[in-house]
């Protein structure tokens, strides 16, 4: 039993709404959310292996497999804008506004050229989604993904016009740990995703 | 970026947060977008209870076309919408909401924090409920009705769509059920981060209430399991509108793999919601049984075994739908294996009453009755977990029974003995106790005489939502539904106790059972904010009898033994 009592000065921290700790609450209530957004994308690369393995004609008749050498460009230009966006912050905490804007900027059309690279290989795909289970799912995981980067970019776009208004990431700068957070998430899910469709064919 | 400027800039922490509009015995604050984590605590309890009547009305009109074996009553068609919407309603639109009331109100007191930790994402978390309600119910009004595919959707009936309409049955019921979902993930992450990050001085982890505990673990799976099911629900709202194949047999597609979707998270349901109960028992024996929880560190390490094996037991609903056998052995392993905590709580709780100085109020008698149906359903669950009994009920009245006696046995009864117990608090008044006992009696003869039947009704081969059955069946089915309707009436003494004793009864005190817990030591109902000052919390709780203090900064000072 005595193991258990906890001493009480180690929640001492626990009490009195700051600013600083209202912060931090949004930050865990953030990560707790991400937690259980990746298992939306969890049940659906189960999902996709489920399907793969148990599918009789798996692919759409007539066509051969993905082509790999596009989207690994693009897998390439997704996961280094993650550095880009580190970079970003680290000029946000060294208080250079323009290193963060012009970092961030970029990080922003590495997204855009994601989301355009995908556009184009969609368009040039011989199955739409009702073409059998591999189209529906290969279009769902794309799909389901790029609206997140979608999302990212959208965050991004905002917390670059907030960081025009003078004094506003003074204190603290939730928007923009939050939105770094959120693209690295991003970025790891395409990694997996990237591996289970393209590279295990 | 000097300090000077940031103080300009800073939005008043004070000033962001929606003052009160009104004072705390203004009624009309129900009824606005409020941020106080008690006002929005009784919104989703009343708002849930509606809904409670609605469900409960669907299932009398069930119980009026079983009582004769011919589908008389209703058309079979209704009738298959009847216990959809019925199951979806108590599922979704009552269980789920009223355990975020209860939650709600209480956690935030029992932590000894001044609110939850986002009290604009709980409010709009709230304000969901009412909306996807609207949206499901609306289903009654549209071309082809509401859903006829049960609570669980499987494709491929879930598929069929004979209307041919883009706006059908199934599709509003996915669209509701997935803003069931968004709302209690919102729910849920303001939740976890309340017990995580607000706890008050002193609160240990083995300091807080078992209530909070087991909300936590409840909440918890919400976050890993609501996921999955949302994954399903997207898959087969795009099969059901634009046309892919996920789960369309015909087109190479898989309608098992929505059944492992679906339960995944629909089998941790079942704990999501008997999990606070669980901790409404854990709170209320000991009040009126005097005596501390019987092992209060065992209980709350079991709320986390549940937690962990509640994720890994979901196939025992799928022993009939052609899965391996070495699927159905460790399925019914892991599922046996979950009534060891679930076993080690009820020993805790008869524990904790036996040799206590028990006071039968209405509270009470709901807990040990909760706790007398749940112990029944434990033990058809067990039966249900041996793979060859369940193939030879699987989809009987068996099933029926055994599960309405944990939600409506144990978990409704659970809600009455919360919402009894902690009525004086949220409301500052004392409930009428003759028609609490009155409201019990009729709840629990009710319940035991329309859901005993079933069990037998499902061993004799009666099938699960069917409107009409053979003639050998109708008198056990007679029993049932006299049963139904006087568990109809059993509510009418509830809701006539509430209104008027929360308009006329008599005023509570701060701590009407002498009970020991923060939410016991603010005014009833308690003060916007709760907490003039935080409470330094210095014991463990259910000290009864131990006559030490709770809390070091209590002005009021009382021992309570």
């Amino acid at each position: 039993m005595s193991s258990i009592n906890v001493d009480p000065s180690l929640n001492s921290n626990a009490a009195h709404g700051t600013e600083h700790e209202e912060e931090d609450h949004r930050m865990f209530g953030f990560v707790v959310f991400l937690l259980s957004e990746s298992i939306i994308f969890f049940s659906f690369f189960v999902g996709y292996a489920v399907f793969k393995t148990g599918t009789a004609d798996w692919l759409p008749a007539g066509f051969e497999g993905l082509e790999v050498k596009e989207p690994l460009i693009n897998t390439i230009v997704l996961v280094s804008s993650s550095f880009v966006i580190y970079f970003a912050e680290r000029f946000l905490h060294k208080e250079n506004l323009w290193g963060f804007r012009a970092f961030w900027l970029l990080t922003m059309a590495m997204g855009s050229f994601f989301l355009y690279g995908q556009a184009v290989e969609w368009m040039g795909l011989p199955f739409g989604f009702t073409d059998g289970v591999f189209g529906g799912t290969f279009y769902l995981l794309t799909g389901f993904h790029g609206l997140h980067v979608m999302t990212g970019v959208l965050l991004q776009g905002i917390m670059l016009g907030r960081s025009f208004l003078p004094n506003n990431y003074a204190r603290g700068e939730f928007g923009v740990a939050s939105t770094s957070l959120f693209w690295h998430f991003v970025d790891v899910i395409w990694i997996i995703l990237f591996i289970l469709i393209y590279v295990w064919q | 970026m000097s300090d000077a400027s940031v103080e300009v800039r800073s939005p008043d922490p004070q000033a962001s947060r929606q003052p009160e509009p009104g004072a705390p015995d203004n009624w009309r604050r129900f009824f606005t977008f409020s941020t106080d984590h008690k006002v929005i605590g009784i919104q989703y309890i009343v708002t849930a209870f509606i809904f409670f009547l609605f469900g409960g009305l669907l299932a009398m009109v069930m119980r009026g076309e079983l009582i004769t074996p011919e589908a008389d009553l209703v058309d079979r068609t209704v009738y298959n919408g009847l216990f959809t919407m019925h199951g979806t309603i108590m599922l979704f639109m009552w269980t789920f909401p009223m355990l975020n009331g209860l939650a709600n109100y209480l956690v935030p007191l029992m932590i000894g924090a001044r609110d939850m930790a986002f009290p604009r994402l709980n409010a709009a978390a709230f304000w969901m409920v009412p909306v996807f309600g609207i949206i499901l119910i609306a289903s009654f009004f549209i071309p082809g009705g509401p859903s006829q595919s049960g609570w669980w959707a499987y494709p491929p009936v879930s598929l069929q769509n004979p209307t041919g309409n883009l706006i059908n049955g199934q599709a509003l019921w996915l669209l509701a059920v997935a803003l069931s979902g968004v709302s209690s993930i919102m729910g849920a992450v303001n939740i976890v981060t309340t017990i995580f990050r607000m706890r008050a001085p002193g609160m240990g982890w083995f300091k807080m209430p078992a209530f909070c505990w087991t909300v936590l673990s409840a909440q918890m799976i919400q976050l890993i399991g609501l996921p999955a099911l949302t994954a399903g629900a997207v898959m087969l709202l795009l099969d059901l509108t634009v046309g892919t194949s996920f789960f369309d047999p015909t087109r190479g597609g898989d309608p098992v793999l929505y059944q492992h979707f679906f339960w995944f998270y629909s089998h941790p349901a079942v704990y999501v919601i008997v999990l606070p109960i669980f901790g409404v028992f854990s709170e209320v024996f000991p009040v009126y049984a005097r005596k501390p929880l019987f092992g209060y560190p065992v209980v709350v390490v079991s709320s986390l075994m549940i937690t962990v094996l509640s994720l890994v037991v979901w196939v025992h609903h799928m022993f009939a739908s052609g899965t391996p056998g070495w699927m159905r052995m460790l399925f019914m392993f892991t599922t046996m294996a979950i009534s060891i905590p679930t076993g080690i709580k009820v020993f805790a709780w008869v524990a904790t009453v036996w040799g206590g100085k028990l006071r039968l109020t209405t509270a009470m008698l709901f807990a040990l009755g909760g706790l007398s149906t749940f112990l029944f359903a434990g033990i058809t669950g067990i039966m249900l977990s041996s793979a060859p009994f369940d193939i030879h009920v699987n989809n009987t009245y068996f099933v029926v029974g055994h599960f309405h006696y944990v939600i409506n046995g144990a978990v409704v009864m659970g809600f009455y003995a919360a919402i009894y117990h902690w009525f004086p608090k949220m409301t500052g008044r004392m409930y009428y106790e003759g028609l609490g006992k009155l409201h019990f009696a009729l709840t629990f003869i009710g319940i035991n005489m329309i859901f005993l039947p079933m069990h037998p009704l499902g061993l004799l081969g009666m099938p699960r939502r069917v409107a009409s059955y053979d003639p050998e069946f109708a008198f056990l089915n007679v029993i049932a539904s006299l049963g139904g309707f006087l568990l109809g009436v059993s509510t009418l003494p509830f809701i006539l106790n509430m209104l008027s004793s929360w308009n006329q009864g008599e005023k509570a005190g701060n701590n009407p059972w002498r009970a020991i817990g923060l939410e016991w030591l603010v005014s009833s109902p308690p003060p916007h904010e709760n907490f003039e000052e935080i409470p330094v919390v210095v014991s463990p709780p259910y000290g009864y009898g131990s006559n030490e203090p709770l809390v070091s900064n209590n002005p009021a000072g009382e021992a309570l033994a």
